[in-house]
């Protein structure tokens, strides 16, 4: 009995940190809509600089002000990155303020290395909390018994913080109806900084935290922020305390977990959480969101398919795409198709997220599942290439029947977690299926067969891959299925009165998208040869919604553009130096402030300013409307 | 003004540079070299200076041939998709005659399986994996480093000596850490039937939550303890283990954890008395190792950490190999591979023909805290040869040609 007390208690204080970095994360979203995807960053800057000051001053003082001045540094930084950074792109279109933090996430993850050295670093531990507590033949260690205490006294300020001062009012209220505060005369700038401010405290306050605990280092960042998304999530946006309920219930699932599925407990937490989402649908403490004001499809120009001049320009430009063997060497052909394959992967991203209006952080699941069908058909049932890439694809069409059928009953940032929840549990099969899928070691030898395994043929193989999905796509957008589409997107309550059954074309349009994911998939695990469960990983589902967001949500096909920009310069980066993340990082918080619709959304805007009878007019008034 | 002409002669420098590079080239003998720079600069960096020392040492002597050795290094980012654009770069554009390099288990399994394809030598550095010589094996791989069954295989025989008889494991949930237990556990009751395995924990790799994970193995009250798991979450594992006296009258097992790598980091929590492979650079009294210790120190004025071995070793290796085949056919290269002898930091190591692996060893012993800082006492040298299983069972392991 008293183990499983103890044992309780050892999830409890787990539990603690985890609140602190979720409810900074809540809040922040709540307020100002941002996916601050650098929330992890801010964690991990707090631990390392906590770490320098704690091992500079000695003493109970040095320790405990150190850890508090590290959050304040910390919180600074967020407040200069702000300022500078996010204060720029407020009206872009959602999810590109991700983008921006995703940039941030890469920068400093090379920073921390180059600042700090490439070594774990083991701190301190805290003074007077050395040791542990006998509970009946029990050992609890005193610093758990400290952030026990710490988690529910940092919920209590807090909510006195929102209950009781003017500055929680407003942030409550900006939570509830943002637009609805700054009406009333609200200066928003200030409110949304102090926000970012306290919340990136809390991060680094969590992670100065774990210093007594944890070895600080450069990949702390990638290990918390999932977690964190989940304890959000599972608890409802913006809610504080379901911040720590989660926060309570995800560390006791692992506290306990492991006791009866040793092996299953990482993904106890994504079952859980599909299992809330599936019940609930905003999460245990979160309210249904207002329905959006501003659409985002209405704020651009209205989409046309292309006019023959465009049509023969993309032509030509895929004819020039085609001669590339005529200069290439085998290298050049070889990232040449894997462009082309991450052109045909991004395109379905793009297709369920700016068509479909349904961003999925999860999207590699399809790929991954993809390139897996094609690896067990061609290994295991040694069927010959044709079939399998034709067959293949299936499984991705599968997965994305199943999941997208759970995953559109929801939608906004939920949607996006419930996409992720599912990726992350294909993952870990993968990973951890040994006997089946070979594990972290993955299927070797699924090379191609004769006639495709020249370089150059393979490219051309997978050029016209692309260009007949790319085609395909626009077709589907163009279609009355995709008008349907759109118009689920942009007003589900006006598509459903005119009988547009919106969840089955969203579940329609989930599927293709997953089924083209899976296209690419099977051709990637020719391309390599071989398979892992990489391909399945967040990683991947982030680079697949940065190349759609750098080429421009809210173009129809500026995604083949911000696939091949981003794909050539990741590679290019990689080849080149070794601080490639800082460099790409740098790269893509540039092209967020400079370019805030995308790459092909700004070649787009110039375009259209050219055209004097571009319908402004109309598409301000559709705006106001609602 | 200024500027156009600083632009110009820039400009000037790099055409300049350019032919000499290409000027140069008939007289250079390129090795690529691919590992996790960016991901895992902990172990890379280390790695990175000691084949950078090979490097020129070897020049130094005259290259290799009458040719100048040229390393071409590429990061894979910790991806096997990456590793594999690099390793397609270097062969394709970069014209390297050989491959080496890479970190993590699926790493070399996919560079080597792409130099299967494309039939280039592959001389893979530090992954562990048995798979790479044995079930997925192939003949255009050879593997430097002791396999996972090596160190496992060096364990056993120190584990088997304690009187304890009730164990748990602790491994990390992926293939390295459940083929370390799965090859430990069979070594280990095929010497002691005697043996009962009472609790497992798979914490995820990366992500353990050492306060349950520690609790959990406590409460099965085992006599002694496997351990797997490194890096950071031997670190938290290390200090809940300490803080809640799991580690006290245990005996304690553990793969890697004398590694300087995964020791240092550590200081003053070390726990003593574990049963470790490792490197203790520090009570290594050998001339073929005081020769490179010097040497190493002399040029970073750090000391080396396992890696360093590893990396000065695989260029080494790799000299010698080349040296011998005279040539760049990977066939060739292959015929000197196989069989061939190499003076080591450790001693002599020999490439074997049967499987590809070299018998390059490792050092056992136990962990001990000096002066704040975790060290190994007792150490004795391993000798891979000796912890291999007969070549009958190796010839079964691994696939036909």
């Amino acid at each position: 009995m008293a183990f499983y007390f103890v044992q309780f208690l050892t999830g409890l204080a787990s539990a603690a940190s985890l609140f602190l970095v979720a409810s900074g994360l809540s809040i922040i979203f709540g307020v100002t809509r941002i996916v601050n995807f650098a929330h992890g960053a801010f964690y991990m800057l707090g631990a390392y600089i906590a770490f320098t000051l704690t091992e500079q001053f000695s003493g109970a003082i040095g320790f405990w002000g150190g850890i508090v001045f590290a959050a304040l540094i910390v919180a600074a930084l967020g407040v200069l990155v702000e300022m500078v950074l996010l204060r720029r792109i407020y009206h872009a279109p959602e999810l590109f303020q991700l983008l921006a933090t995703f940039g941030l996430t890469l920068m400093v993850e090379d920073l921390v290395v180059l600042i700090w050295g490439p070594s774990d670093l083991l701190g301190r531990r805290a003074p007077g909390f050395w040791g542990a507590v006998d509970f009946f033949g029990q050992n609890v260690p005193t610093y758990d018994l400290f952030l026990i205490v710490l988690g529910p006294l940092v919920l209590g300020i807090l909510w006195l913080l929102f209950q009781r001062t003017r500055w929680g009012v407003l942030v409550r209220a900006a939570t509830q109806d943002r637009d609805m505060v700054a009406a009333l005369g609200v200066n928003q700038k200030w409110l949304f900084t102090s926000v970012f401010a306290v919340g990136v405290f809390l991060a680094a306050l969590g992670g100065a935290l774990q210093i007594p605990r944890d070895a600080v280092h450069h990949a702390m960042d990638l290990r918390i922020i999932v977690d964190v998304f989940v304890v959000i999530v599972i608890g409802g946006l913006g809610s504080i305390i379901g911040a720590f309920v989660a926060a309570v219930l995800v560390s006791e699932l692992n506290a306990f977990g492991i006791l009866v599925f040793p092996k299953i407990s990482i993904i106890l937490v994504f079952l859980v959480m599909a299992a809330v989402l599936i019940i609930r649908p905003w999460g245990l403490f979160g309210k249904q969101e207002a329905p959006a004001r501003r659409t985002p499809g209405l704020t651009v120009n209205p989409w046309r398919p292309l006019m023959l001049n465009e049509r023969l320009g993309a032509m030509a430009a895929l004819v020039l795409a085609a001669a590339l063997p005529l200069i290439g060497g085998n290298y050049a052909l070889a990232v040449g198709s894997e462009i082309a394959i991450f052109v045909i992967f991004a395109a379905s991203l793009h297709f369920m997220m700016s068509v479909g209006g349904l961003a999925s952080f999860g999207h590699a699941a399809y790929f991954g599942l993809g390139a897996y069908g094609v690896a067990f058909l061609a290994k295991m049932a040694g069927l010959p290439m044709i079939v399998s890439l034709l067959l293949g694809p299936l499984l991705g069409l599968l997965g994305a029947g199943v999941f997208g059928f759970f995953s559109v009953q929801l939608s906004g940032v939920y949607f996006a977690m419930l996409t992720l929840a599912f990726a992350q549990i294909v993952w870990s099969v993968a990973f951890q299926w040994v006997a089946v899928t070979g594990g972290d070691n993955g299927i070797l030898g699924v090379w191609p067969e004769q006639w495709a395994a020249s370089p150059s043929h393979f490219y051309w193989l997978s050029i016209g891959a692309a260009a007949l999905a790319v085609v395909a796509l626009r077709i589907t957008v163009f279609s009355p299925f995709g008008f349907a589409l759109r118009a689920t997107r942009d007003s589900p309550l006006r598509g459903e009165a005119i009988g547009i059954d919106g969840k089955r074309i969203q579940w329609t349009a989930f599927v293709i998208a997953g089924t083209v994911a899976g296209v690419a998939g099977a051709l990637f695990a020719y391309l390599k040869g071989s398979i892992f469960p990489d391909s399945l990983g967040i990683s991947l589902s982030v680079d697949a919604l940065v190349m759609v967001l750098l080429g421009g949500v809210e173009t129809v096909s500026g995604v083949v553009v911000g696939a091949i920009v981003y794909k050539m310069l990741s590679i290019w980066l990689v080849s080149q130096t070794d601080l490639s993340k800082l460099v790409l990082g740098g790269f893509i918080v540039l092209i967020v402030v400079v370019l805030p619709k995308g790459i092909a959304g700004i070649l787009e805007t110039i375009g259209n300013r050219r055209r004097p009878e571009a319908p402004a007019l109309l598409a301000s008034q559709i705006d106001t409307a609602e | 003004m200024r500027r156009s002409r600083y632009l110009l002669s820039a400009g000037l420098a790099i055409i300049v540079a350019g032919l000499a590079q290409s000027a140069m080239a008939a007289d250079e003998i390129k090795i690529g070299e691919i590992n996790s720079y960016s991901l895992l600069p902990a172990f890379t960096e280390p790695y990175r200076k000691g084949w950078q020392l090979a490097v020129e040492e070897i020049n130094a002597a005259g290259g290799v041939n009458g040719k100048k050795l040229v390393v071409v290094s590429k990061d894979d980012g910790g991806k096997p998709a990456d590793a594999q654009t690099a390793a397609n770069e270097l062969v394709s554009s970069e014209n390297v005659v050989m491959l080496t390099g890479t970190f993590l288990s699926n790493i070399g399994l996919a560079v080597s399986d792409f130099a299967n394809q494309k039939k280039v030598f592959f001389l893979a550095a530090e992954p562990l994996t048995d798979a790479i010589t044995w079930a997925k094996g192939n003949r255009y791989t050879f593997r430097l480093r002791p396999s996972n069954y090596m160190q496992a295989a060096m364990l056993v025989e120190q584990a088997a000596k304690l009187p304890a008889k009730r164990w748990a494991t602790i491994a990390p949930n992926y293939e390295y850490g459940q083929s370390a237990v799965a090859i430990f556990k069979k070594l280990m009751s095929e010497k002691r039937p005697d043996i009962q395995w009472v609790d497992e924990q798979w914490p995820p790799q990366g992500k353990i939550d050492a306060g349950p994970v520690v609790q959990a193995v406590a409460a099965a009250n085992p006599e002694a303890i496997l351990n797997v798991t490194f890096g950071a979450d031997l670190v938290k594992l290390v200090r809940e283990g300490n803080t809640r006296g799991l580690f006290k009258d245990r005996a304690v097992v553990s793969f890697l954890t004398g590694e300087p790598e995964y020791l240092d980091p550590l200081k003053e929590e070390t726990p003593e008395g574990w049963i470790v492979t490792g490197y203790p650079w520090y009570s290594i009294k050998t001339p073929e190792h005081d020769a490179f210790l010097k040497a190493y120190q002399a040029k970073y004025n750090d000391y080396p950490r396992l890696g360093s071995i590893v990396g000065y070793q695989t260029i080494k290796s790799a000299a010698a190999i080349l040296a011998k085949a005279k040539s760049d056919d990977p066939e060739k290269l292959i015929a000197a591979a196989e069989g061939l002898s190499v003076p080591s930091p450790f001693g002599e190591i020999v490439f074997r023909k049967i499987d590809h692996q070299s018998t390059l060893g490792a050092y056992i012993g136990k962990t001990a805290l000096k002066d704040g800082k975790g060290i190994m006492v007792d150490t004795a040298y391993k000798k891979g040869s000796d912890y291999l299983p007969s070549d009958d069972e190796v010839a079964k392991l691994r696939p036909k040609e």
